[in-house]
């Protein structure tokens, strides 16, 4: 628990609205791909047109119901839907067809990992599915605005979690879960800079100790990671102060600023108080079958939790290592493919956590895009295992393949990068070193064992460090004892 | 006989035998409405020229033998179905210039058993009303008094078919719009199972409660029709995926043995002489048919009419709310900002009756209200579909006049919403049960038809059918037309 200004506490709950990866819409066909031209990819359904009925795309009942089994949630059946009523020009019908009594996903959890290794669980409350609103567009137009439906009936699944966060970075950690299973489940990219995952944060503080719960705010608008922190962040400074101030805190919708990083009160013209939920009355209670369930249920991947155990326990990583591979589907697959090459668990990750990071932040590239694949990573964590390179010029081989694209064993060949390990090569390079530096094995000799270094230094450069480092400590020893 | 005489079968026969073409039949029919019509006001949209074509089509296709079940038969679609290219108001200033870019899935289907649109028929405003006086394009008249009402809101559907100006017409009834002005024009008039006809293209009033059916001069001609329309819609997640009977091979067998519920609690109701001696009359040629008659009950019955009029306007206020002057439809002069144009788009573009049931809707909806207002509604109604479940296990159908009297003079209601309600009395419980109901003429009284209705089972139109078609044999209530 996090405590603020040595007597407060901060009370959080999550609502993430994630978009699914159908090819089209919750309740029409239209397609659902993100950036065509305005209103290209909406329908008759999607506008709203007299006498339009919406049909489930049954595909997103699968997705939920995964998302529902990885939560462990209960499946609801029948689900139903309602219809949320508020008027908004990117809303087309006049209601969002959204889940309220009987919302498909209900009463899971989550256990997240704290930065000090202990691990919280937080209450999912539930996961409902909705259509999602289009876009209005107020610059450019000159007085008036645009609206693009194209996003209009898109599917999300909204899940909604207990307030049993108490930290920004609890908060984060709970975010960065969910994408990790989202992405795991494949049922959504969850990418937030394009809003295909959303954040509203309810945050609400209170003397420590205090068993009664504080005035909460909803802030809204919050679409990256850091951004969710700091709008956290923020809100809870801001009520705190408030308080003290002795001001009360009004029960509000907030939108976060991330320029100016604060978080304003939003017109309420932009939301409702009173939606009037009803059941829609357009679509019957979906029943989902037992098997339907147990066959998703069955045939889902294994879980970044699941994963992670694995890797403890299969590979000999830390605690950390396998929490930071797992934590990303397509990172995790790439390091047990360049385990299984190298044979050698403990480098690849290294490897992969060290240069191959490096350089992929530095281009700001996806693990799917890493210019070394992960057969040749793994190859060359091989090529130092089996003494074929040193690991000081692996780096460098490394390098060279991530900029010229080629292949390990073409480089190391080309380049005639293989180490020395032929005995009686090192032994000439060694008897070289000491007799054209008669001065230092002198002082060496005379007790400056300091020196060691240098020489070994020295057979290092005349092998053009291709020479094996422990075997030329090993003669290094022996000679210079002669 | 004049072709507007016929019976929709007869002009079928007539047309496969070749005694006349689609063409003749069609003219003729729209010769009638531009003489007749501006005085009924049955149609808001007359489409001649798709008529014509449509009809030429027709004619084609029967000198090639290959013409279809409906090939040539003119008929009139509401204005709450939507057809591609073709104005479709809902009888709204709201849709005054909407040109629909679709076709229901009604439309479609009946188009593609070739049959000809004369044109969409006027209606109460979004299909609330009972007379067809909110209707934006004005009301219409009763074709056997031009002083009273033809029932609504398929008022336009009931006029055009007893004035003869279509052979038949599809309606929509969510609390009696087919039924009530089947009764007070002198047809018959079914409305399904909900979710026999898809509602696909149907503009919504109250979404659990609307379903498609027909105006038409009898059983025979209804059955023939419906079956048409009938079917499952992947389009309308409520359809019923149930096989549609063929409606006609049973119309013929006779029902003796059926039996037939009245339920006393709409028998104690204090009714007009004339509407008790009509019904009492229809019922002695149901046991001359060889019917077995028998008292029942619907206990909770009366709670249909509040029921109604809670979960009613609650899905109309959301139903109506895409009418925004957003992207289609009327929009205000000059909006300020967008309130503006929200407020006085539904302002100038709503009539009364649809503003006043969007209140209501909104009202029953609101937090705080809910539990009290459309939580119980939703219980009552399962109270009422109990009834009717429990009914069902002793009798077949279940009969009772179609409306508390004959039709009323226009403006004679106007301003009583209430006594306006009062129309539906018989005829929104089966809404509510979402099961079949006909109405079809039994007596006439000072030159008005009366109708008298019978509820089926889940599913059994075809009983229904047969139920009238049967009393159609033996009575002439439904050859009878008024001088137009």
């Amino acid at each position: 628990m996090t405590i603020y200004n040595e007597s407060w506490e901060a009370v959080i709950g999550l609502e993430i609205h994630v978009q699914l990866a159908t090819n089209s819409k919750l309740f029409s066909g239209a397609s659902t791909n993100f950036g065509a031209l305005p209103n290209t990819q909406a329908c008759n359904i999607d506008l709203a047109l007299p006498g339009v009925l919406p049909v489930l795309n049954e595909e997103v009942l699968k997705m939920a119901v995964k998302l529902g089994k990885a939560l462990n949630a209960n499946i609801n059946s029948p689900t139903s839907f309602a219809r949320k009523n508020y008027f908004y020009p990117d809303l087309p019908k006049g209601y969002q067809i959204s889940q309220m009594d009987k919302p498909i996903v209900e009463g899971g959890f989550l256990d997240i990992e704290l930065e000090d290794g202990t691990s919280k669980r937080i209450g999912v409350t539930r996961a409902h599915l909705e259509e999602d609103a289009g876009k209005s567009l107020h610059e450019d137009f000159e007085g008036q605005s645009g609206i693009d439906l194209n996003r209009s009936g898109t599917p999300l699944i909204e899940i909604v979690s207990e307030p049993d966060i108490s930290s920004p970075k609890e908060a984060i950690a709970y975010l960065k879960s969910i994408h990790s299973i989202i992405r795991y489940l494949e049922i959504s990219d969850g990418n937030m800079a394009e809003g295909s995952m959303r954040c509203d944060a309810n945050v609400s503080v209170r003397k420590l100790g205090s068993k009664e719960l504080g005035t909460r705010t909803e802030t809204k608008n919050v679409n990256s990671f850091r951004f969710v922190e700091k709008a956290i962040q923020y809100e809870i400074e801001r009520q705190i102060s408030e308080i003290e101030s002795g001001n009360t805190i009004t029960q509000e919708t907030r939108l976060y600023d991330s320029q100016a990083n604060t978080t304003r009160p939003m017109r309420t013209k932009e939301y409702a108080n009173d939606y009037r939920y009803f059941p829609e009355p357009d679509l019957l209670p979906v029943v989902l079958e037992d098997s339907f369930i147990k066959e998703i249920h069955e045939d889902m991947p294994e879980m970044p939790t699941e994963k992670k155990l694995r890797f403890i326990k299969e590979y000999g990583l830390s605690e950390y290592d396998s929490s930071l591979l797992a934590s990303d589907k397509d990172l995790a697959n790439f390091f047990e493919t360049v385990a299984d090459e190298s044979k050698s668990a403990k480098l690849s990750a290294n490897w992969i956590m060290g240069e191959l990071s490096a350089e992929l932040n530095k281009e700001n590239l996806n693990i799917l895009n890493s210019k070394v694949s992960a057969k040749q990573l793994g190859l060359l964590i091989k090529r130092i295992e089996d003494s074929t390179i040193s690991g000081k010029i692996a780096k460098d081989v490394f390098e060279k393949m991530w900029s010229t694209g080629n292949e390990i064993d073409a480089i190391i060949e080309k380049e005639g990068l293989q180490q020395v390990t032929d005995l009686s090569e090192i032994e000439t390079m060694v008897s070289k070193v000491i007799n054209e530096n008669p001065g230092q094995l002198q002082q060496y000799l005379s007790g400056k064992d300091r020196l060691f270094g240098f020489f070994v230094g020295q057979v290092m450069k005349e092998s053009q460090g291709k020479a094996n480092p422990s075997q030329v400590n090993e003669i290094l020893k022996k000679k210079l004892k002669e | 006989m004049k072709l507007h005489e016929l019976s929709l079968k007869e002009q079928l026969n007539g047309l496969i035998e070749g005694s006349f073409s689609s063409t003749e039949l069609t003219e003729h029919y729209l010769n009638r409405i531009s003489n007749l019509d501006k005085d009924l006001n049955s149609y808001i949209t007359v489409t001649a020229d798709l008529a014509l074509q449509q009809a030429a089509l027709s004619d084609e296709r029967y000198k090639s033998s290959k013409a279809l079940p409906l090939d040539g038969i003119p008929i009139a679609h509401k204005d709450i179905f939507c057809t591609e290219d073709v104005l479709t108001t809902c009888g709204s200033k709201m849709l005054s210039n909407f040109k629909a870019p679709y076709s229901s899935t009604v439309v479609n289907k009946l188009s593609s058993e070739g049959v000809v649109i004369l044109g969409k028929t006027n209606m109460d405003e979004f299909a609330m009303g009972s007379s067809n006086e909110t209707s934006f394009f004005g009301p219409v008249k009763n074709p056997w008094n031009k002083e009273y009402v033809p029932g609504g809101s398929s008022g336009g559907s009931a006029a055009c078919v007893s004035a003869q100006l279509a052979s038949a017409a599809t309606a929509t009834d969510t609390g009696g719009s087919i039924r009530q002005p089947a009764a007070l024009c002198g047809l018959t008039g079914i409305k399904p199972t909900y979710g026999r006809v898809s509602r696909y293209g149907m503009i919504a009033f109250a979404s659990s409660l609307d379903q498609g059916g027909v105006l038409a001069r009898s059983a025979e001609d209804s059955a023939i029709l419906l079956e048409s329309m009938s079917g499952h819609d992947p389009k309308d997640s409520t359809s019923l995926k149930e096989e549609v009977p063929s409606f006609l091979d049973s119309i013929d067998s006779p029902i003796n043995g059926i039996k037939i519920g009245l339920p006393k609690e709409f028998f104690e109701r204090d009714l007009p002489e004339y509407v008790e001696s009509s019904t009492k009359e229809a019922i002695e040629t149901y046991k001359n048919l060889g019917a077995e008659i028998h008292e029942i009950s619907l206990p909770n019955v009366d709670l249909s009419l509040p029921v109604y009029y809670i979960i009613a306007p609650a899905e109309c206020s959301a139903n109506l709310s895409r009418y925004d002057g957003v992207r289609y439809g009327y929009r205000c002069e000059d909006p300020k900002d967008i309130e503006d144009l929200y407020m006085r788009t539904r302002e100038e573009g709503f009539g009364s009756e649809v503003k006043r049931r969007v209140l209501i809707g909104t009202y029953a909806l609101s937090a705080g209200y809910y539990d009290a207002y459309y939580l119980k509604a939703q219980k009552c109604r399962r109270l009422v579909a109990n009834d009717f479940s429990k009914a069902f296990e002793s009798v077949d159908v279940i009969l009772s006049p179609t409306t508390p009297g004959t039709s009323f003079k226009s403006g004679e209601k106007s301003n009583d919403p209430i006594e306006m309600y009062l129309q539906d009395i018989f005829t929104i419980p089966a809404n509510l049960a979402g099961l079949p109901g006909i109405s079809f003429p039994c007596g006439n009284h000072d030159g008005l038809p009366l109708g008298v209705q019978l509820v089926g089972n889940s599913l059994q139109e075809a009983k229904l059918l047969q139920a009238a078609h049967q009393f159609q044999k033996v009575t002439d209530w439904h050859n009878k037309f008024p001088e137009v």
